[in-house]
């Protein structure tokens, strides 16, 4: 085994390794959406946010336009602070659009499910969605569904 | 100098004294850590008290550079050869030469030819070590202990397990590279007529003392029991045949 | 009673004494590295060894999990409708677990024995005495290379054996068990993090492959040089390598995963 057969070895070996983590990075992962990542800033609060977590999708109409960047409690007003990122091409949303917290199919994961208002002004980087709708808590439900049927008695 | 391993002295408070140009053969039954010695001296080992000197300087305290510089000049043949067996003959004459020095390629090629042809072996420049009979080994490794042009070689058991032949050239080898390289080789050996063939002076040592020494002659004509023993190989005198135990008898009827 | 007390706290002694060892050991190596930086030749060969030659079976074996993934994935998630989610799960699995456990107890058996066996062999032959002698340092020829080189091939071959893995699982999912291709595929873009998941599972493959290098190095080198001798070493290495994979990768899932 001469040198150089040993040498092409090992580069086609090193090779070999880098093509596969790329591979990997880029078919398997979302270093895509990693890229795009300068978006511009929305934040919402909410009584309750359920299962959201940092990184849970921004979608609307199903379609996901950004991500969750941070969760923060405020302890003032006692309300859950959600800053979004979304991507700067989605840029027309009017001030009064609505943030919920949905769940994907009936035991998915939750996310952020935003709905265009009416309003002529459109929200910019760093602005705040004021129209919020909380996580559907079960216990809750549940809760008011007993009550409501004890009531009735 | 003194030295013990573990609680076991291997080397109590022996002085001994390697004159340059010379052939001093240092010898004594198997085990009494001949090699060791030779370990000592090549800096790998440290005495727990006393010094060793080599050409002015205490090898124990340079640092790790100088001794380094220091063994270029020390040339060491290990018992087994120690080529390494990954690399055919030449490249491990020329090993030594392309580490330590700049030289080109068709300088070291010179070298090395001329490095084997001293040893009888420039034939077999691209066997690999697997390849070598023992003795053709030991004359490679000899030619590699030279190959930086060393002022001292050390002989690890050179002699032990060769035929007669390869042995009388390997005698042979030790004494004429002596004189013309004009080296100090220091042998370490328990094959007695060989080692007293080509030796100017003799260091007997045996449980960690310097038991005689002088000159060839004069060991043979030792009054001692004990030398007069190792010279002629007898079986029995001052080291005792029997291992110690109790009487025959006893031994029989204890079951 | 007493004397089952001693020999444990000798045994524990005795390891954090070895321990000790290991470690200077390293250290001296590490001070050798700048000159090594000149001698490349020396840590390609070593690649050659330790990388490339376990490249056969790292690409079988993750062929295989892969592909067993995806179907064990199939058999549970279907019963919930959400065979989709197959994708997902070979994915994560392999990049977060599988990929750097697997490649790592495969490296440990198969490059790491190899080392430990090659370096006990020089010692017994005299071969580092030698080159001590002979005023070349073995620690920077012969054992840093081989430090060096397994710490860059064990990524190398991980990464390989998860993009393996995720295409055995893509070869199951979609034409065996008929998930779209474009599901496979998007799904898991989606799911996969970069940054917590692929580069977590690279970087617990990096601290495997420089924990399996050091110890099969140091095994190989600290070896009794007798056949019986060199026989314990290796197995050393395979058994102390492979449990030192398990255990740091409890370690690193607490530390990386842990916070999710």
């Amino acid at each position: 085994m001469n040198s150089k057969t040993v040498e092409i070895a090992v580069g086609i070996f090193v090779a070999l390794g880098i093509a596969a983590f790329f591979m990997l990075a880029m078919k398997v992962s979302n270093l895509i959406s990693y890229e795009s990542a300068s978006g511009y800033q929305i934040s919402a609060r909410f009584d309750n946010i359920g299962g959201l977590r940092e990184r849970s999708p921004v979608a609307v109409g199903g379609v996901r336009i950004g991500k969750v960047s941070s969760i923060e409690y405020d302890n003032e007003t006692y309300e859950a602070v959600v800053v979004m990122e979304i991507e700067p091409k989605y840029n027309r949303f009017p001030t009064d659009t609505s943030a919920g917290i949905l769940t994907a199919g009936l035991l998915g994961e939750q996310y952020v499910g935003l709905e265009p208002g009416a309003e002529e002004k459109f929200l910019i980087s760093g602005g705040e969605i004021t129209v919020t709708q909380s996580a559907i808590v079960l216990e809750e439900i549940i809760g008011q569904f007993l009550y409501s049927k004890a009531d009735e008695k | 100098m003194s030295f013990s391993r573990g609680s076991r002295k291997i080397f109590d408070n022996i002085s001994l004294d390697i004159p340059r140009g010379k052939v001093t053969a240092i010898m004594g039954p198997s085990g009494t850590g001949k090699t060791t010695l030779l370990k000592l001296i090549g800096g790998q080992l440290r005495p727990d008290q006393g010094s060793i000197e080599m050409d002015g300087n205490n090898v124990h305290q340079l640092t790790r550079k100088d001794l380094y510089q220091l063994r270029k000049r020390m040339g060491m043949l290990f018992q087994s050869g120690a080529l390494l067996t990954d690399i055919n003959v030449f490249d491990n004459i020329a090993y030594p030469i392309r580490e330590h020095t700049k030289l080109d390629e068709s300088l070291i090629r010179s070298l090395v030819l001329m490095k084997l042809n001293a040893v009888g072996l420039r034939g077999a420049r691209d066997l690999m070590p697997s390849e070598l009979s023992g003795g053709m080994a030991r004359r490679v490794a000899m030619a590699r202990a030279i190959a930086l042009d060393p002022v001292m070689v050390m002989y690890d058991e050179p002699f032990t397990g060769q035929d007669p032949i390869s042995m009388g050239v390997l005698v042979n080898l030790i004494r004429s590279m002596n004189q013309s390289l004009h080296l100090s080789s220091v042998v370490v050996s328990h094959d007695v007529p060989e080692t007293l063939s080509i030796s100017d002076y003799i260091y007997l040592i045996s449980d960690g003392c310097i038991v005689a020494q002088g000159s060839p002659e004069e060991l043979k004509n030792s009054s001692d029991p004990w030398v007069q023993q190792f010279i002629a190989g007898q079986p029995d005198g001052p080291v005792p045949f029997h291992f110690s135990a109790s009487p025959l008898m006893q031994d029989l009827l204890q079951e | 009673m007493l004397d089952q007390l001693q020999l444990t706290g000798q045994r524990v002694i005795a390891v954090f004494a070895r321990l000790g060892q290991a470690t200077l050991f390293l250290y001296q190596i590490i001070m050798t590295l700048p000159g090594l930086m000149l001698r490349p030749s020396l840590i390609i060969k070593q690649l050659y060894s330790t990388g490339v030659q376990t490249l056969l079976i790292i690409v079988v074996a993750g062929c295989f999990v892969g592909m067993v993934l995806a179907l064990q994935a199939y058999y549970v998630l279907v019963d919930f409708g959400a065979e989709d989610s197959i994708s997902q799960m070979v994915v994560l699995t392999l990049m977060r677990e599988l990929g750097p456990v697997i490649t790592g107890l495969l490296f440990a058996g198969r490059a790491g024995s190899a080392l430990t066996a090659e370096i006990g062999l020089m010692k017994s032959t005299e071969q580092l005495s030698g080159m001590e002698m002979m005023a070349i340092d073995p620690m920077q020829r012969v054992m840093a290379p081989r430090i060096l080189a397994g710490f860059l091939a064990m990524p190398l071959l991980t990464a390989v054996f998860m993009a393996v893995g995720v295409l055995g699982g893509y070869l199951v999912a979609v034409h065996g068990v008929g998930i779209f291709e474009g599901v496979y595929w998007s799904l898991a873009q989606l799911k996969v993090d970069f940054y917590s998941d692929l580069m977590n599972g690279m970087i617990k493959s990096i601290v495997f492959g420089f924990v399996i290098v050091w110890i099969a190095v140091f095994e190989g080198y600290d070896s009794v040089p007798t056949s019986e001798g060199l026989g314990q070493a290796t197995t050393r290495t395979v058994v102390h390598g492979s449990l030192a994979v398990l255990g740091l990768d409890f370690l690193l899932t607490a530390i990386m995963f842990g916070d999710i």
